[in-house]
């Protein structure tokens, strides 16, 4: 028992394996089992871009134009990629989470709790849940705040939210608002959030 | 090899390179200092008071990187391996591999830590938590972008490996001491967790079943890799110090054949209610409950061994480090018991109170234990007296005062936010409610602080002019100790 081998094959690989069986394979087994869940890639998730990507195409046109050309499946796929890149650089996940719980009211604060299929795509890879809700869950973000909004939060989060603790990101825009090609993604990565969820299909979630 | 012979001073003194101890004591230190000020950069941010505002560089979130990270990766993976390099040739009665080795995995390792520092500064970071060194890929691809820093651990930790494994391989034959076993054990899992946390989530696994691994992964962190070292580390020091066995031989194998197994099926608690099926969740917050005994059989144990030796608490200061350490640590793992149960998820879960929790099991119960082996070790490594007595004191004070400060403000933080939360008040509100919480934070967070520079200041100037060494000085009880 207090041998070298002992040591290093039951508790160091044995053990491992037993707890990575219970909580890895077992849960992965029955998610897909249940769920016959289908890995959306981000070409799949792109499909169709956002009402909010088209406007901000619109109202930005030139620094749209300068960084993603036009509103094609494409140019959505890319912002969408580099706005969970600039997310996941900046630690917003830190302090924003994204699952909604079945409990503590959560589904009243922030809307239908999360399943385990509106995961299973290339932008939660890792999966970016969080611990830690210093800010708002932003699991059903999309579509709930205007572009406008998320703009002037960004550059500085107290003229919108007066109690605010987020950072102010104003290197992602000039000086008028105007955002780059971080800012856009960005924007477009929130505006995405939620919008996987089995049920609401993405132009029927805006109220115009 | 039984504890007298582990406990007799003189054996493995030739057997031991001290060079290596002490730079990895003094790196582990310096890490830190740069994971502390991090913090508490962090802290000021929500206070509204962050002064480094308006870099995409240097935005709050990078440092929040830095303190987890650097507390990891740079002071206990540092500290734990100057501790052994000093325990295992003493075990075994064999040399490490080699100390060209040695000298390879020490620069090799402060370049993985200077690498993934500025990898969090230009938006690297992996969204692992925890396991934020850069991978060096762009995310589910194969572009690269940066030093894949996660690559490198895995080297540096196959090193350590080899350079560790070599004396216990050859001391197979031997029965081995408690703190072997942890050691054996803490260096396979190290390796398999860090191979797993790092390559499942980001390349094989998205959404719930990724998550599973991820919560395993900063559970496998602190339960696989810092607890074996950290208990390992006790069992070795406490005897040493104290000069009398450990009080039960038996429940030391019950807690660490208890440890190995309970310990990795607890993983997923920290995603509860959550995607990831009921199923799992109850079997982690059914072993996370069993993790609890483990635990008291071990406080018990030391506690024990302590029994008809209790001066030692004002003749050693790092008999202090490790009992207060000790008693904070009951006092996370019972919090632990109860926090995994789904009724105070409901409400502690994404607030605060998990942070304190974090908190005081980093900071209060490992970090404490190594300050420990450092106040025991420094002055023998560096053949010199501790420079000053009273910053030795200062810096005790400030860390058990400020430490439990933090403490008990945070979880108290996270009961307010975790019950508006639930009642469904305005969020501004909320942070409203919590800002008096963060402001003790900051306050009890500049005392640890002020306790780190004494004891690094202290470290400086022990190796540069302390008196030469005594061993008769650090027995007998001195005024400020």
């Amino acid at each position: 028992m207090e041998r070298f081998s002992t040591l290093v094959f039951v508790a160091g690989i044995g053990c491992f394996a037993v707890a990575f069986l219970l909580s890895m394979i077992f849960p992965w087994m029955s998610l897909y089992s249940y769920h016959g869940m289908d890995f959306q890639t981000i070409e799949k998730l792109a499909e169709k871009p956002s009402v909010e990507f088209v406007e901000l195409s619109q109202k930005f046109p030139e620094s749209f134009k300068q960084h993603y050309g036009e509103v094609t499946p494409a140019s959505y796929a890319e912002a969408l990629q580099l706005g969970r890149d600039v997310y996941v650089g900046q630690a917003c996940w830190h302090c924003h989470s994204q699952y909604v719980r079945v409990v503590s009211n959560e589904h009243v604060r922030w809307g239908p709790p999360s399943s385990a299929q509106e995961y299973q795509n290339a932008l939660n890879q890792p999966h970016l849940w969080g611990t830690r809700r210093v800010g708002p869950d932003l699991a059903r973000e999309g579509g709930k705040k205007s572009n406008d909004w998320h703009i002037a939060h960004f550059m500085n989060p107290k003229s919108v939210v007066p109690h605010s603790v987020m950072p102010a990101y104003p290197f992602y825009f000039d000086e008028k608002g105007v955002p780059d090609k971080k800012g856009i993604a960005l924007v477009t990565y929130l505006q995405w959030l939620g919008t996987v969820q089995a049920g609401i299909p993405v132009a029927e979630r805006i109220t115009p | 090899m039984n504890a007298a012979a582990a406990i007799s001073g003189v054996h493995g003194e030739s057997l031991v390179n001290y060079k290596l101890i002490k730079a990895h004591l003094f790196a582990g230190a310096l890490c830190l200092v740069v994971s502390m000020v991090a913090g508490y950069l962090y802290s000021l941010q929500f206070l509204g008071f962050f002064p480094l505002q308006g870099s995409w560089t240097h935005s709050p979130g990078h440092f929040r990187l830095l303190h987890t990270n650097m507390a990891a990766y740079g002071w206990l993976v540092n500290g734990f391996t100057a501790m052994l390099y000093y325990v295992v040739p003493r075990l075994t009665g064999k040399k490490v591999l080699s100390d060209g080795l040695g000298a390879l995995i020490f620069w090799a390792w402060q370049l993985i830590v200077v690498l993934a520092i500025v990898g969090y500064m230009t938006d690297k970071a992996q969204a692992i938590e925890w396991g934020e060194t850069p991978t060096g890929f762009r995310p589910g691809t194969f572009e690269m972008n940066y030093v894949p820093v996660d690559a490198l651990v895995v080297v540096g930790a196959v090193l350590v490996i080899v350079q560790f494994m070599t004396p216990l391989f050859k001391a197979r034959e031997q029965r081995f001491y408690v703190t072997l076993w942890y050691v054996t054990a803490g260096l396979v899992w190290l390796a398999l967790t860090y191979l797993m946390g790092n390559i499942m989530p980001e390349w094989m696994l998205p959404g719930a079943a990724g998550a599973a691994v991820t919560g395993l992964f900063i559970h496998d962190l602190v339960g696989l890799y810092v607890t074996p070292m950290g208990w390992g580390m006790m069992y070795f020091f406490v005897p040493l110090i104290l000069r009398k066995p450990i009080w039960s031989h038996s429940l030391s194998v019950i807690g660490f054949w208890a440890l190995a197994f309970f310990y990795p099926l607890g993983g997923v608690h920290h995603f509860l209610i959550s995607p990831i099926p009921d199923y799992v969740e109850f079997g982690a917050i059914t072993t996370t409950i069993a993790i609890e005994v483990v635990v008291t059989t071990v406080v018990v144990n030391f506690f024990m061994t302590l029994r008809g030796k209790w001066s030692a608490l004002r003749s050693s200061m790092a008999i202090r480090w490790f009992y207060v350490g000790a008693v904070f640590y009951f006092i996370t793992c019972l919090q632990c018991a109860f926090q995994v149960t789904w009724m105070f998820q409901k409400v502690i879960h994404f607030t605060d109170w998990v942070v304190g929790h974090a908190h005081l099991i980093m900071f209060g119960v490992f970090t404490f234990w190594l300050f420990g082996v450092i106040e025991w070790l420094w002055p023998r490594v560096c053949r010199r007296n501790w420079y000053s007595q009273s910053l030795r004191s200062w810096h005790f004070w400030m860390w058990s005062v400020g430490v439990l400060i933090m403490f008990f403000d945070l979880m108290i933080a996270g009961l307010v936010h975790g019950f508006m939360q639930r009642d469904l008040n305005d969020w501004s509100d909320i942070l409203r409610m919590s800002e008096p919480f963060w402001w003790v934070r900051t306050f009890s967070g500049a005392m640890i602080l002020i306790g780190l520079f004494c004891v690094l200041y202290n470290m400086y100037m022990t190796a540069k002019a302390g008196e030469v060494y005594e061993e008769e000085k650090h027995l007998v009880p001195v005024s400020a100790d």
